[in-house]
């Protein structure tokens, strides 16, 4: 590498610095040459507001979901008791079944939305057709249009009572989509459809066509070049679009409050659990299930920052 | 000249054949059927189904949560990338994440939240039920709850793109003796100007449309509905009439998505170069 990208070049000039401030016996002045780096106005003002509201409308009421789930109350006095309550809560047959039914549809979504996604994204990229602009915006549908509208038109659509697709296919082939897991489905297809589409877009349109070219030249077919040289390339941004997929389709409520019956143990999912919970005034138990819900979703990021930290060495080392 | 990159025409038409099926069915097809639906029954009852009662206050208490939400969100918005982008400070990779923590929990736990703070067995419960402060159930409640899920929108948008383009300007205007607020009016704002609206527009889709956060801390109190709400309880009601008028409300909020669609689409094209300006 002869030019020195400038990323890297402020990385070099950034590092001695802080090296300094470790090293430097006096904090005094180690503290007035990161104030002298701040040379602009606000700093107090707005990191002091940012904190202020982060705190006010995400910290606190996450920490007293954490803090609810320790905190003996009239019914379990004691703290065992109401951990005790919230494990009982948490590995119940029926929030197991829920579970069960959130994560594998949500699974078999993100799947799906990983083949047709990773198709769309590449067809929107590479080939021109008439109207691809339009289609293009249309991905972002799901993101615009609110879930409980996306959830009744597709009930309207699978109803097997005088639904548009619903009701022939129960009358020919005695299939039912609306109020089964199948429904379920859809709507958690519909909801992770653009999170695949978006991630894949700038990557597919970044990759070099040299690398093709010289795919070709030494003798590969296209499908060799597929899945020997596009596919490396593209494939942690394609697990990023679906696990993407995957956790917005794991806490999805609004769609699927429509399209599912909501039966327990079979068509009930964890967000409706949650709700009950509440109804029944039974707040340790929906604190429980709202921490195991905060755990899955810490995964996944988890997961998805993994993906990426992988993704970038990976690359920063072929370079 | 067949080049090397070029996919085989059959390769091509089935890519293109699977994703226009695909988007007809999943996209295209629920969007065509809220039309069709909404206007079933004629012009006038779509229009007696919009100035119904309940329809009228789920409009407006729809549109009084958004006003709260959208300026509250914004102005974090712009705070947070004004100190993360101009500014070293310890925990600022922290910082970044914890702003994004609503994107990934479930919008229903985000109502969760609230409930267990201001719920009847909350931790405020007792003290705000002595004091006759209603939250849970009422306008603020849904506020918070709604600020809750819509919280990123603003600062993920806009600290991506003040990165890019760097302090150096407002230092500039600094030396030429200005003040902060000249510096934010003069210089910094009409840079992020439409990276504002752009967040704002997401935001303010999202706040009109949230449903399983809000349908936690709204319960069921019948004036207390936002549009999406109000969407299930005509549903609920069942009956033509009941399916009629969830369709023609939540044709208005398919309005509504339309139009933010096109106005972020017009930014996208216009101002802002979608690749390095994606919140999503």
């Amino acid at each position: 590498m002869n030019a020195v990208s400038p990323l890297v070049k402020k990385r070099y000039i950034l590092i001695p610095v802080e090296t300094v401030h470790g090293q430097h016996p006096e904090p005094a002045r180690a503290e007035r040459s990161r104030r002298r780096r701040r040379i602009l106005p606000g700093f107090r003002l707005t990191l002091g507001f940012t904190i202020f509201y982060l705190s006010a409308i995400v910290l606190l009421p996450l920490g007293a979901l954490l803090l609810k789930t320790v905190t003996p109350t009239e019914e379990y006095p004691g703290v065992l008791q109401v951990l005790g309550h919230v494990i009982d809560i948490a590995f119940d047959t029926r929030s197991v079944d829920s579970y069960r039914l959130s994560f594998g549809l949500s699974f078999a979504a993100a799947m799906l939305n990983g083949v047709f996604g990773l198709i769309a994204a590449w067809a929107l990229i590479r080939y021109s057709f008439p109207g691809k602009k339009i289609i293009d915006a249309m991905v972002d549908i799901p993101f615009a249009m609110p879930t409980s509208v996306a959830g009744l038109a597709l009930t309207q659509v699978f109803s097997t009572k005088g639904g548009y697709i619903g009701q022939s296919l129960h009358e020919w082939f005695g299939w039912r989509i609306a109020y089964t897991p199948w429904g379920i489905l859809i709507a958690l297809t519909f909801i992770g459809f653009p999170f695949v589409v978006r991630t894949l877009q700038p990557v597919i349109a970044e990759l070099a066509v040299e690398v093709e070219e010289s795919a070709a030249c030494l003798g590969a077919n296209r499908w060799q070049t597929y899945w020997r040289v596009i596919f490396p390339a593209i494939h942690p941004a394609l697990l990023t679009g679906v696990m993407l997929a995957f956790g917005r389709g794991v806490g999805e409520y609004g769609s699927i409050v429509f399209i599912s019956s909501m039966i327990p143990y079979r068509t009930e999912i964890t967000p409706q659990l949650i709700i009950i919970k509440l109804d029944e005034s039974d707040y340790v138990g929906a604190a429980g299930l709202g921490l195991v819900m905060l755990l899955m979703s810490f995964a996944i990021v988890t997961t998805v920052n993994a993906i990426q930290y992988f993704a970038a060495h990976r690359r920063g080392h072929r370079r | 000249m067949k080049r090397a990159t070029t996919d085989p025409l059959l390769a091509r038409y089935l890519c293109i054949g699977a994703m226009l099926a695909f988007m007809l069915f999943f996209l295209v097809f629920p969007v065509a059927v809220i039309l069709i639906e909404a206007f079933r029954k004629g012009i006038e009852f779509y229009l007696s189904a919009l100035s119904a009662h309940h329809s009228v206050t789920a409009i407006r208490m729809t549109l009084v949560v958004a006003l709260a939400v959208v300026p509250l969100n914004t102005v974090f918005g712009i705070c947070a990338a004004w100190s993360i982008v101009h500014f070293e400070f310890r925990g600022k990779a922290l910082l970044i994440s914890l702003i994004e923590i609503p994107l990934w929990v479930s919008p229903v736990v985000g109502g969760l939240v609230f409930a267990l703070v201001f719920g009847k067995q909350g931790w405020l419960g007792t003290w705000l039920e002595s004091h006759q402060i209603q939250i849970l159930f009422a306008y603020p409640g849904i506020v918070l709850a709604t600020a809750f899920v819509t919280f990123p929108f603003v600062a993920r948008g806009l600290i991506p793109l003040m990165l890019a383009q760097g302090s150096a300007e407002e230092e500039a205007a600094l030396t030429l003796g200005a003040n902060g607020w000249q510096l934010f009016w003069r210089v910094t704002f009409p840079k992020i100007k439409w990276g504002v609206l752009y967040g704002m527009i997401l935001c303010n889709a999202r706040a009109m449309g949230e449903f399983g956060a809000v349908s936690v801390v709204a319960g069921s109190v019948d004036d207390k509905m936002t549009m999406p709400l109000q969407i299930e309880q005509y549903y609920l009601a069942l009956g033509p009439e009941g399916l009629a008028s969830a369709f023609a409300l939540a044709s208005l909020l398919l309005v509504l998505s339309a139009a933010t669609l096109a106005i972020k689409l017009g930014l996208e094209w216009r101002h802002l170069a979608p690749p390095a300006f994606r919140p999503h």
